[in-house]
């Protein structure tokens, strides 16, 4: 990555606002992040945690009305994309930034075969003929690592097993060139064989074409081999931002090392894992404060040690305990720790230093993944 | 995960079990063939102990479970539960049996009736069985949920009140509350989130301890299964191709399919220091198998092995419009599970692996 590049896509303080009956709720509040030419940039987090409302609201995929973008630019090519006319705005989608997502199945039709529906994108954004662009899109198959593209072209998407057709997607995404790849838990419904295969292709890809990638996911092995850098996403909010050695080596937010500390890691037996207690926070009932309050291992700790009239008691899962008052008050936002490290938590050492500032991380990992076997299918 | 000793006899034995189930094509649907789901698996499982069973989509690993508690006809093969022949059961001795052998669904949405409340749910298993009714029954399903972690006064609640977390706390206080001595966990934690899926393995570990129950524990997460068993077995298309105790399996595998699936899994780690190995293909159709060792057309050991033998001793086959070579004993003979030059009960499918 060259010095002093400009981000490719600058996403500053979106939130994003439904309406769910007589009620506001509010999945995505106050997101910042920047992803920088050939950058792989995660975005994880648990369900309803606003990561997938965060990437629709960048190609403006929310259906409105219930939803709306309510505060917030999204920076590409030097435009905001959410005050782009709705026609440029379609040159954009599936042009300049493609997506591909959890369940292949469900996003190929049916009906058509898979030629046609890569080939109907590639007139659409590329304005050539339909032979032509049948064979830009056998191409396509054939970069994506299926054998014999040209039959391929004419089967239907039920032929298809699962890592064939997200594969497939791949393909139509990436066939018109996109800068930016947003890719929303590519690899979430297959098996781990295929996974691998098919993270190794995007890389692969990522080397050969210098795209960007949003990557989506709640995998945190899929984000330490893929991802420069990473956004952990909780409630609505983005609650810390690092380089992706620096989050793994040392994650600030409560929630982060907690997630850590929770899953079960291969050759490591322990006795009991490192729960998080409580459940995940619906968007209609987010708690007041610091969002994660309720269920943060640190709050508690602290409070069993700091005066009483600095505390106060909260009930949580049917369990009534004590937490620092600031927490259950005061919505943290993301400081900048230490360089290119941002956390929201009140209590990480040195936080009310800091003053609040937006993440942008140019940062572009060391190491990758050793592979052994090829990996075209 | 227990502490339970090894010894005596086991709580189940699966003998060679087998479910096909018939492919039928035409106007008449003619059977022409069968998908063999099942394809011979064999193994036991002692009181308070886990196996765990893993493999990916279409392995068969869930009509295993399935099958061994008659949810599924079985083909051939047998069950024993507590040395009694569980197969030749019938009528009210069944009902009893079945008391005793549970079953947790991954789907914690779809298993739970939408218009029971979870009183109902939990209850009524014990009011069929006879074991309790009325106040006697109401105490008991207040205690299994507060047990579960979840507040007893949510018995009047329905399922689509709760998260998935919660869901699969309900399912789990469900299949307690016959007091099993053998649950199946047919990938009871996959659909949760990392943060709650914790929760459920400390809960499932801990019940365990509390009251001795045997997990078949079935799920496709490595990491998972062995942190949860003391035991585990590794299916490919029907068939077990490795068994071993979870250590040992884990950090000494033996059949080329296991260790690629251990290599496959993401590490938590940005420097990651495994080695990928990447297996060419997918998974073969059940109903048209490969001849010989049915891993051979994906298999990195006997490509290497075939570089370095003689070219009588090996042969040529077609993955993917690819020529390669492989062992012509990998090709076309299928290869025994037997002990390999591992700790004592250590087997593998394979005939490259000494």
């Amino acid at each position: 990555m060259e010095p002093s590049a400009q981000p490719i896509l600058d996403v500053r303080n979106l939130s994003v606002a439904f309406n769910s009956g007589p009620r506001q709720i509010t999945p995505v509040r106050d997101v910042s992040f920047s992803i920088y030419p050939g950058q792989t940039v995660a975005l994880v987090g648990e369900s309803g945690c606003g990561k997938s409302v965060t990437a629709l609201s960048i190609l403006r995929l929310i259906p409105s009305p219930p939803g709306r973008v309510v505060q917030g630019t999204v920076g590409f090519g030097g435009r905001d994309l959410l005050s782009l006319p709705e026609p440029e705005m379609r040159g954009v989608r599936g042009g300049k930034i493609a997506m591909i997502f959890q369940e292949p199945m469900t996003s190929l039709n049916p009906v058509y075969s898979i030629g046609e529906q890569i080939a109907e994108a590639i007139v659409l954004h590329q304005r050539v003929k339909t032979a032509q662009a049948y064979e830009i899109a056998e191409q396509a198959l054939r970069d994506v690592g299926i054998a014999d593209p040209a039959r391929r072209l004419q089967e239907y998407p039920h032929v298809l097993s699962g890592g064939m057709r997200q594969r497939v997607m791949i393909a139509m995404a990436l066939s018109c060139r996109p800068q930016l790849l947003i890719a929303d838990e590519p690899t979430t419904a297959l098996d781990v064989t295929i996974q691998a295969q098919i993270l190794e292709l995007l890389r692969k890809l990522q080397r050969e074409t210098g795209m960007a990638i949003l990557l989506i996911t709640h995998d945190l092995g899929v984000v330490a081999e893929n991802a420069d850098v990473v956004n952990v996403m909780y409630a609505s909010r983005i609650v810390e931002s690092a380089a992706v050695e620096d989050l793994f080596d040392r994650p600030m937010h409560p929630y982060t090392a907690g997630l850590f500390r929770s899953v079960p890691k291969l050759g490591a037996r322990a006795e009991r894992l490192a729960a998080i207690p409580g459940t995940v926070p619906n968007p209609a009932q987010f708690p007041g404060g610091c969002k994660f309050h309720p269920r943060c291992a640190r709050a508690r700790e602290l409070a069993a040690r700091a005066a009483a009239e600095a505390t106060t008691e909260i009930m949580s899962d049917g369990e009534s305990f004590r937490v620092p008052r600031r927490c259950a008050s005061e919505e943290p936002l993301l400081r900048e720790m230490e360089p290119r490290h941002w956390a929201a938590c009140h209590q990480v050492a040195g936080y009310d230093e800091k003053p609040p500032t937006e993440p942008r991380i140019e940062h572009k990992r060391a190491s990758v993944v050793q592979v052994d076997g090829e990996v075209t299918a | 995960m227990s502490q339970v000793p090894a010894n005596g006899r086991p709580l189940l034995e699966v003998d060679d079990l087998r479910t096909y189930f018939p492919v039928r094509r035409g106007v008449f649907l003619r059977t022409v063939g069968h998908v063999k789901a099942v394809d011979g698996v064999s193994f036991s499982i002692q009181p308070g102990r886990t196996l765990g069973l893993v493999g990916e989509s279409g392995c068969g690993k869930s009509t295993v479970g399935r099958t061994l508690l008659r949810l599924i006809p079985a083909t051939s093969g047998s069950v024993r539960y507590k040395g009694e022949d569980f197969f030749s059961y019938r009528g009210e001795e069944l009902r009893k049996l079945r008391r005793q052998m549970q079953i947790v669904f991954q789907d914690p949405v779809s298993s739970l009736n939408p218009r029971m409340t979870v009183g109902n749910i939990i209850g009524e298993p014990m009011q069929v069985h006879g074991l309790a009714s009325g106040s006697g029954r109401d105490e008991m399903v207040a205690g299994l949920l507060e047990r579960v972690g979840l507040d007893p006064a949510y018995v009047t609640r329905y399922p689509h009140e709760f998260s998935g977390g919660q869901r699969q706390r309900i399912g789990i206080a469900r299949a307690l509350a016959l007091n099993p001595n053998f649950i199946v966990c047919d990938e009871a934690v996959s659909a949760l989130d990392v943060s709650i899926q914790s929760q459920i393995l400390n809960l499932l570990g801990d019940l365990q301890k509390e009251r001795g129950i045997a997990y078949l524990f079935i799920a496709h997460n490595l990491a998972v299964v062995e942190h949860i068993s003391d035991d585990v077995a590794v299916m490919y298309l029907g068939r077990i191709v490795e068994q071993a105790s979870a250590r040992d399996l884990y950090s000494n595998p033996k059949h080329p399919y296991t260790m690629a699936l251990l290599s496959a899994v993401p590490e938590l780690n940005p420097r990651p220091r495994r080695r990928r190995i990447v297996l060419p293909g997918e998974v073969p159709s059940a109903v048209n198998p490969p001849g010989g060792c049915p891993f051979h057309p994906r298999c990195h050991l006997t490509r290497q092995a075939a570089s370095d033998a003689d070219a009588t001793e090996t042969a040529e086959i077609t993955v993917g419009g690819t020529k390669l070579r492989v062992l012509r004993r990998c090709a076309e003979e299928m290869p025994v599970l037997e002990q390999k030059q591992a700790e004592p009960g250590h087997c593998a499918a394979c005939w490259v692996t000494k």
